[in-house]
């Protein structure tokens, strides 16, 4: 089972729904690990959507799990990457040639689905026209609010950062445009009086 | 509570003016337009704004909406361009026929319902008729702001074409006229699919042309953010009904030819109000209690607040029934 259910919190957390076939004319679709299988539910939905699809897809740990189910879906266009930043390029490339109509599916971790929402918010397509479904890892991508740098698949709380070694306790407080939630030193005012890190949602 | 001042009286603040020109477009149409008697700036506004005219006509109150279609960059003259409607409650015709250069009048502060939404990075105006209004001065806006745009004006005939003339020659490459008694008419569709990502659409013209646009662009895949529409409707006549206003302790009949926004005026009731065309959602009011049917006619309640029975927009929206209370 991948999917999992966010327990409530502030306004500024990221929610996310169930992607649903939407009329358009071409369907931009982006995914990673356990993403896929919302594609897969998405496409049992519409057989007609994948003729007008095109799929980006990185399968990070679940290796082949997943990428031949996709392919058997029949795209118009189908990417296998390795990494959200390799399949970079070929996303902006695709925002610059689209059209009004286009519709944008994301799916799988909050790391990936955040980071192509500030993509597809600034080639123009309004955040609430954007659909997004949850699956897989609950592990989040971080910014040290203090040395800015970002760690990716933070898991405990709180985290070591990995650009200035700050113990960082992890906020709900994201942000948008740099699609990371924010973290802050936990031991500022009694250095070294670190809580043991425990799992996310745990 | 809100930071903004607490306004003595309802609707927005108001400015005296002075007619300083009355320019007969067309057979229809009439620009008239206005400069302060001490010669100040106006306010600033943006684009798509409009004001709240108005009118004494022998000792009745009209006041009616229209869009300012000067250039937002010129502080000495607000314009407006009326059609005369010889169907209607009276206000187009009391302004074709009664005002004069000279003349003193008052304008509200502009309210924008209509902005241009500045993030787009294409903007495409759909006008049809007098609906060229708005776009007259967002077209004086974007070029300023050397933003893209086009305009797509539908217009009766060559003769009624409001302006057509005057963008066409000021904007040759971005401008398409089509006219009625052509048979032409905007390619809405194919319109809509070649436009880049970011495009926003705005409409302004008759109820059925800005269904038109709102129904193909959701069909399109279109955002509804990136579909903006004004209409103002003007209050049609119906049934007088009575109805009770619980805070000013008063019942009330509201008369054939007025709305109930008017009734309320006319008896000293000091209603909120802005755009008084069912589109900016100021004079919503609570409905107590009723016993007969609600006629909405606004495009500022959901679906299933009106059918409710809990609230009713009084600028444009009737009642038929024997009882209506309202806190009011």
């Amino acid at each position: 089972m991948s999917k999992f259910q966010f327990p409530k919190s502030i306004a500024s957390r990221p929610v996310y729904g169930t992607l649903a076939p939407r009329p358009g004319k071409a369907h931009l679709m982006m995914a990673d690990a356990e993403g896929a299988e919302a594609l897969l539910d998405l496409a049992a939905q519409d057989a007609g959507l994948m003729g007008k699809a095109h799929i980006l897809y990185i399968p990070r740990d679940t290796g082949q799990t997943y990428t031949d189910r996709l392919r058997a879906l029949e795209p118009a266009q189908l990417y296998v990457g390795p990494s959200f930043d390799a399949a970079l390029p070929r996303l902006r490339r695709v925002l610059s040639d689209a059209h009004m109509g286009l519709q944008v599916y994301l799916a799988g971790t909050e790391g990936l689905m955040g980071r192509a929402a500030a993509e597809v918010t600034a080639a123009g397509i309004p955040l609430g026209a954007v659909q997004t479904e949850h699956r897989g890892s609950v592990a989040r991508r971080m910014q040290c609010v203090h040395c800015k740098g970002i760690t990716e698949d933070v898991t405990t709380d709180p985290f070591t950062c990995s650009h200035c070694g700050l113990n960082l306790f992890v906020r709900d407080h994201y942000s948008r445009r740099l699609a990371a939630f924010q973290g802050v030193c936990i031991d500022a005012e009694d250095p070294g009086n670190v809580p043991e890190p425990v799992e996310l949602y745990k | 509570m809100s930071a903004a001042p607490q306004k003595a009286k309802a609707g927005a603040e108001k400015i005296e003016v002075i007619v300083s020109a009355v320019v007969p477009v067309n057979d229809l149409v009439t620009r008239f337009e206005f400069r302060r008697p001490d010669g100040a700036p106006f306010p600033p506004f943006s684009a798509g704004a409009h004001t709240v005219v108005e009118m004494n006509d022998a000792g009745r109150t009209r006041l009616n909406p229209y869009s300012l279609m000067s250039d937002p960059a010129d502080s000495g003259t607000y314009a407006i361009s009326v059609r005369r409607d010889d169907q209607g409650r009276g206000g187009s015709l009391f302004l074709h026929r009664n005002v004069k250069p000279g003349d003193r009048m008052t304008l509200s502060y502009p309210v924008n319902l209509f902005p241009i939404d500045l993030r787009g990075r294409k903007h495409v105006f759909l006008a049809g008729g007098i609906g060229i209004t708005p776009f007259l001065a967002m077209i004086a806006q974007l070029e300023k702001l050397g933003a893209r745009w086009e305009l797509h004006y539908a217009c009766r005939n060559e003769a009624l074409a409001s302006y057509a003339d005057v963008l066409t020659a000021r904007h040759p490459g971005k401008v398409r006229i089509y006219y009625d008694d052509r048979k032409q008419a905007i390619p809405l569709g194919d319109l809509l699919d070649g436009q880049p990502l970011g495009t926003h659409v705005y409409v302004c013209g008759p109820k059925g042309m800005i269904e038109w646009v709102h129904r193909t662009a959701t069909e399109h895949g279109w955002p509804d953010d990136n579909v903006h529409s004004e209409e103002f409707l003007a209050p049609q006549p119906g049934q007088p009904f009575e109805v009770r206003l619980c805070k000013s302790d008063m019942t009330i009949t509201v008369g054939e030819n007025e709305s109930l926004l008017e009734a309320m005026e006319r008896c000293g009731v000091d209603a909120p109000f802005l755009c008084r065309g069912g589109a900016c959602g100021q004079c919503e009011t609570d409905v107590v209690e009723h016993d007969g049917e609600f006629i909405h006619r606004d495009h500022w309640l959901e679906d299933d607040q009106q059918a409710s029975g809990t609230k009713i927009m009084p600028c444009v929206s009737r009642f038929v029934g024997p009882t209506l209370v309202l806190d009011r």
